[in-house]
């Protein structure tokens, strides 16, 4: 009954923290996906310089920690010019450090596509971006939902490391009702039930996506 | 209409092919035959570009074939391929297979390109398979929309690499079939193949490579009826009585 009590109380403000989560987990994917492929595009294109330049951004996004990706874009940034709101900085951190597992994900889903295909569409006389557009990756997208989907999920988690930079959703939002009010049991049991609420279709919506995957195989 | 001369290519330390000199002319049919790793694929893959040489020559109608320059996609839309493998593009029904180039790499409308590609399929006999995917077709009925979808580039020629080896004996004279009706309209093939009736039948010319070189060519039934080398006579003598 107290819980219910305190529910009531508290989840108003935890559903703020919930939205800008969701907001930051939205923001962040579309940009890690858009710079992945851009990434794993150069690693898999022709020219030798934009394959090295690539595995050079993966790897150096992928040796540091978020947190620190994180930091150094809200507090060092503004020291060369560039001030961002915490929400930004989440956001741009965010999908920079997630690129990098974006790109290593489409470029494994690109590699797997058959040789003979690539033939095909050369011998049909395709442009590398033709082919790439029309052939390629309408195949690798198929292999490529399903660990995207897993990136999902761990996406809307690691959002709560946006806390660190004082963006207040439902970590830290839950975080400051809790330290204020002592209620450490009622509240962070409503941040964990909410974002279980949110992980569980993802889940259950990547399992149907590798089952549909398994089968697409046979 | 297609040159080679002196043509090489090496894999790493070894020379796959030690200079081929060969031509080809409009209309003729040429069955390259010979020994598996003889390097006759590797001149087909030459003759488009699938792969760069290392010395000689290839010209199609007087153009240089080099993998790396712009010239090498106009060249590829005259000279389609069919391969062991069909690579059909799983993704798509056959007639949207057949389309696929007219439409999105020579810029044919699709009001033009459709009733070609059905006209196309009929031609290979299946016409009731315009809207299957590659998926719900035999070996023999992908290989033949393989060969629509090459002719619906309106190729000057078209290179055969061993279109009958991935299929179960019983489809292999489907797709023969489809490959001999060609040959009589007059279509400059040139063909590697272990498929020596269809060979003697077919061809106008038959070269028998052997480690990378020419060891024998000339008119098809004298080739493999009278050979003269003591290879292409071993080589003849085990594809046709394996036992």
């Amino acid at each position: 009954m107290k819980f219910l009590a305190d529910a009531r109380e508290f989840l108003p403000i935890l559903l703020h923290g919930l939205w800008l989560t969701i907001v930051i987990t939205f923001g962040s994917l579309a940009l890690s996906t858009l710079l992945g492929l851009v990434w794993a595009l150069m690693r898999v294109s022709r020219l030798r310089a934009l394959q090295r330049l690539a595995k050079v951004i993966v790897n150096t996004i992928r040796g540091i920690p978020i947190i620190v990706q994180l930091f150094y874009i809200y507090f060092v940034m503004p020291e060369l010019g560039l001030t961002l709101t915490a929400l930004q900085a989440a956001i741009i951190g965010l999908g920079i450090a997630y690129s990098a597992y974006q790109a290593e994900n489409f470029r494994a889903g690109i590699e797997a596509i058959d040789k003979g295909q690539i033939e095909a569409s050369e011998s049909l006389g395709m442009s590398w971006s033709l082919m790439m557009r029309r052939v390629v990756m309408p195949q690798a997208i198929k292999i490529i939902l399903p660990p995207y989907g897993n990136t999902m999920i761990m996406m809307l988690k690691d959002s709560s490391q946006a806390s660190t930079i004082t963006v207040a959703e439902l970590t830290l939002q839950g975080q400051l009702i809790a330290s204020s009010t002592f209620k450490y049991t009622s509240v962070l049991t409503m941040v964990a039930v909410l974002y279980l609420v949110m992980s569980i279709p993802l889940i259950l919506f990547v399992g149907w996506l590798e089952r549909r995957m398994q089968q697409a195989r046979r | 209409m297609i040159e080679l001369v002196e043509l090489r290519k090496s894999f790493g330390s070894v020379e796959v092919l030690q200079g081929i000199t060969a031509h080809i002319g409009r209309g003729e049919v040429v069955c390259i035959i010979g020994p598996s790793g003889s390097g006759k694929s590797t001149i087909l893959r030459c003759i488009n570009g699938l792969e760069d040489y290392d010395g000689g020559s290839v010209t199609i109608d007087g153009t240089r074939v080099d993998r790396s320059s712009p010239a090498i996609k106009s060249i590829r839309t005259q000279i389609a391929m069919v391969f062991q493998r069909f690579n059909l593009f799983p993704h798509r029904t056959a007639l949207e297979n057949v389309i696929e180039g007219p439409i999105y790499v020579k810029g044919t409308k699709r009001e033009e390109a459709v009733p070609r590609a059905i006209e196309l399929l009929s031609r290979v006999g299946l016409s009731g398979k315009a809207n299957a995917y590659p998926a719900e077709l035999s070996g023999g009925q992908m290989q033949r929309v393989a060969i629509a979808r090459a002719l619906a580039m309106q190729p000057k020629a078209i290179l055969f690499d061993e279109p009958t080896s991935s299929l179960d004996p019983e489809l292999v004279g489907e797709v023969l079939s489809v490959m001999r009706a060609l040959a009589e309209d007059g279509m400059t093939m040139v063909v590697v193949t272990h498929e020596i009736r269809f060979a003697r039948e077919v061809a106008d010319r038959v070269l028998f490579l052997d480690h990378g070189r020419i060891l024998e060519e000339g008119p098809a039934r004298q080739v493999l009826t009278t050979p003269q080398h003591v290879r292409t006579q071993e080589f003849l003598r085990r594809v046709l009585s394996p036992i």
